[in-house]
């Protein structure tokens, strides 16, 4: 099912559908690896929840969760 | 051709820097890119018979133009036209890393993949076919391990072959964007091509490019250059990026990206081999699983910080006291061979303590940046980021400021010299800006002698309550203030937080040596020669003009009718040393210094500052350790020893100027006022000019307007 990256919990994987975010956000995005069809797991969140850590690509990559919001993505795991 | 021009490019946490360690060594330079903080690294060996001239581009993920990093490696390329560029990649991410490359085959310039890391990909079974990869991508390829030097010969022998083939000249990679980008790709380069636009600088299908990403630095370089043809261009570029929106509900750079993607994706299906077996948890996981841990994490966090504080202070003291006392000795030196007068004193106290004030900070520095550069390269730096960073965000800074609120007395005792430097840890511009003007707020070891002595004249039966209240009041500050100028002066989305937590590494003991070493020297060397100025000229003002012949005359007569009077050697001696403590106090009075801290008073008692007062914070401009020392020469006590302040606490609890509020007030304003002037050339290094006066003058107006409000709150309440 289709969610946002935000609700996904630790360890549930995903692949990414789309990228809303437009600008030097998309850009980093884009820039860190993180385009659509990318396979991606939850790996982390920080001791106050946010930021999430994630895997994809053989590396682990950090952002907050409103920053989380711009991406879509498709899982078999629950959406929160 | 016996020399050769060679440039480092690639990701940050890529080995590059290792690299070009392992290659050059010491045979290495470091400067700054004129205007801009990104240091330009240059390293120089020789090859068998050919001269190699390495530059080693800043660290960046993409050859956009949003961070100042990207714009330089760009200019570089560009303006330089190195005769090849080593993408350094790490093989082991080969698949992220290669998008930087792919940017630069895009560009045309000749390159020569490194795949760095080649003892983790063994590790770890992966397997990578080098000839195809080379195929693919059109340009040579080496594998290496930076850190242990193996291909070191191998790289070099291809670096020079490859450069002696190109001869400089540039050919792009011509991807294909797709059916929506291809099409107009195609016409823009076109016309950038019949016009020439920018043609010795940039192909025509890359600046096409750019204009379709909408980069704005090219988008700007194109309205100088022929206005009207850019008009055109991105008018053309707008129609594109509204048919993408439409039937696509997309970006065209955001496609473009797909592509680049794509390419890459494709390439390594057919050279990339992944093991068998599942992936298993590596070693990094397992580590994280405690330092970033819900509770674990954060308590081990604070516990290193503290050490590394801890640790900082009590070692930089011994080498500081060994620095302290070699100044004093040359002082003394100087002053038994040169006859009193004013160039003894300009020596003495203008130039030796100036400079024995800068070098003093030192070993701080050297020990404080082994420490900062352990723990960033060892990758625990970007895990503190990520846990403190949800804190900081809400102020408007970003996790990695603690390191640099911290240092600068965060917890009291620091120094805001290394930690407006560590700020340099911040990749966001911004949030650093904000990090650098705040972080002087804190407790630094040379405020607290003023607290003691107020404290302890005043408050003490309350000394570790107000000593912790004020800390407290340093970081409310630091933080409200940082909020403060995130939403006026410095105003702007705050910079995504997207960053790689890289695996945990041990850091080299070279690249550990070298970086420390470069901070250290370009310490040494800019805040040098300032602070040196200053302490001249801060001499001048608190010596001239000196006190009248009549003046003079009269604590001369007094000095005579003395020793005519009384007998008693012990009395004589003492009344003696109290004309000439008299005498300093009304030279000092006399002086620019003195007759500025009195022009002030009417304004300055506000907040129950008399003029003895506003000397003292005058010379704390210079260096914060002077208040006391100074405040003791106004009170005419002579030179007052730091620790030994208790005939001054006499002195200012008996003068009726002071009380409780007073006492108050000049805690809050010495806290928060003017950084120091080694401070303020720091930050000037670090941001600009500008900015440093700016935080000279807000911040003292900012601690006069609350010490006000405490000294007139604090007379009607205590």
């Amino acid at each position: 099912m289709l969610c946002s990256l935000r609700q996904l919990q630790l360890h549930d994987k995903a692949t990414i559908v789309t990228i809303s975010a437009a600008g030097e956000l998309g850009r980093r995005i884009r820039d860190m690896g993180l385009v659509p069809g990318t396979e991606i797991e939850i790996v982390g969140r920080a001791p106050l929840k946010d930021p999430v850590a994630l895997r994809l690509r053989g590396f682990t990559l950090t952002l907050r969760n409103n920053e989380a919001d711009f991406i879509t993505v498709q899982t078999e795991d629950h959406c929160a | 051709m016996n020399t050769c021009r060679l440039a480092f490019a690639g990701n940050p946490n890529a080995g590059k820097t290792t690299l070009f360690n392992t290659l050059t060594g010491a045979r290495q330079h470091v400067g700054n890119y004129p205007g801009i903080t990104v240091e330009r690294k240059e390293g120089q060996l020789r090859h068998d018979d050919c001269d190699l001239a390495i530059v080693d581009l800043p660290g960046c993920y993409s050859l956009t133009a949003y961070s100042q990093e990207e714009l330089v490696a760009r200019e570089v390329l560009v303006n330089e036209r190195p005769d090849l560029v080593v993408n350094v990649t790490d093989a082991t991410k080969l698949e992220r890393h290669l998008y930087l490359t792919v940017q630069f085959l895009e560009l045309g310039v000749p390159l020569l993949l490194a795949l760095n890391m080649m003892d983790d990909v063994r590790a770890r079974g992966l397997q990578i076919d080098q000839q195809r990869l080379a195929e693919g991508l059109g340009c040579p390829v080496v594998g290496v391990v930076a850190r242990s030097g193996e291909g070191r010969q191998q790289l070099l022998d291809s670096a020079i072959v490859a450069a002696r083939q190109r001869q400089g000249g540039w050919q792009g990679l011509q991807l294909s964007y797709g059916p929506d980008i291809d099409p107009v790709l195609e016409d823009l380069s076109n016309r950038i091509a019949a016009a020439g636009l920018l043609a010795q600088r940039y192909p025509a299908r890359w600046l096409a490019l750019k204009y379709i990403e909408g980069d704005d630095q090219i988008l700007a370089l194109g309205q100088q250059t022929d206005s009207s043809l850019s008009r055109q261009l991105e008018e053309t570029v707008d129609q594109l990026r509204e048919h993408c929106l439409k039937t696509l509900n997309t970006f065209p750079e955001a496609i473009i990206a797909d592509y680049r993607y794509g390419f890459i994706h494709t390439l390594l299906k057919e050279t990339l081999t992944y093991p068998q077996t599942t992936n298993r948890l590596d070693v990094t996981d397992k580590i994280d699983q405690v330092l970033t841990h819900k509770l674990a994490g954060p308590l081990l966090m604070l516990g290193l910080l503290y050490a590394m504080f801890h640790i900082t202070f009590t070692l930089g003291e011994y080498p500081m006291q060994a620095l302290e006392w070699l100044f004093g000795l040359i002082g003394d030196g100087v002053r038994a061979l040169l006859p009193e007068g004013h160039l003894q004193s300009l020596l003495v106290s203008g130039i030796i303590d100036g400079v024995g004030g800068v070098l003093g900070f030192v070993p701080l520095i050297i020990i404080m940046f082994l420490m900062i550069a352990f723990l960033e390269d060892s990758g625990y730096m970007a895990r503190v980021a990520y846990m403190l960073d949800k804190v900081f965000r809400t102020f408007g800074l970003h996790g990695s400021s603690v390191m640099p609120f911290i240092i600068s007395g965060g917890i009291a005792g620091g120094c805001a010299v290394p930690g407006v430097m560590a700020a340099r840890t911040l990749r966001s511009p911004r949030e650093k800006l904000a990090t650098i003007l705040t972080a002087p707020f804190m407790p630094c070891g040379a405020k607290i002698p003023v607290f003691l002595l107020l404290i302890g004249a005043f408050f003490a039966n309350h000394r570790p309550l107000i000593m912790f209240l004020i800390t407290l009041t340093a970081w409310a500050m630091a933080l409200l203030v940082a909020r403060l100028l995130r939403s006026t002066l410095i105003r702007g989305e705050s910079t995504p937080f997207v960053m790689e937590l890289p695996p945990y590494r041990w850091p080299t003991l070279q690249g550990l040596l070298i970086h420390t070493w470069e901070r250290t020297w370009e310490y040494i060397r800019k805040a040098g020669t300032v602070i040196l100025a200053i302490s001249v000229l801060l001499w001048t003002a608190m010596t001239f003009p000196s006190l009248d012949a009549g003046s003079l005359a009269t604590f001369d007569l007094q000095r005579t009718t003395i020793a005519q009077q009384l007998d008693d050697s012990e009395a004589r001696q003492e009344t003696l040393a109290a004309i000439d403590r008299a005498e300093s106090t009304a030279a000092l009075k006399y002086s620019f210094a003195g007759r500025l801290g009195q022009m002030l008073e009417p304004v300055s008692q506000w907040a129950g500052f008399n003029w003895r007062t506003n000397i003292a914070l005058l010379g704390g401009v210079a260096a914060k350790e002077v208040i006391v020392s100074t405040l003791g020469t106004a009170y005419s006590l002579g030179e007052v020893d730091v620790e030994e302040a208790d005939s001054l606490v006499e002195r200012i609890q008996q003068d009726p100027d002071w009380n409780q509020a007073a006492a108050l007030a000049v805690i809050l304003f010495v806290l928060l006022y003017a950084p120091c002037f080694v401070t303020l050339v720091v930050m000037a290094r670090e941001s600009s000019w500008g900015w440093a006066c700016f935080a000279l003058l807000f911040n003292s107006t900012l601690a006069f307007a609350l010490a006000c409000l405490v000294y007139q709150t604090g007379l009607r309440l205590l």
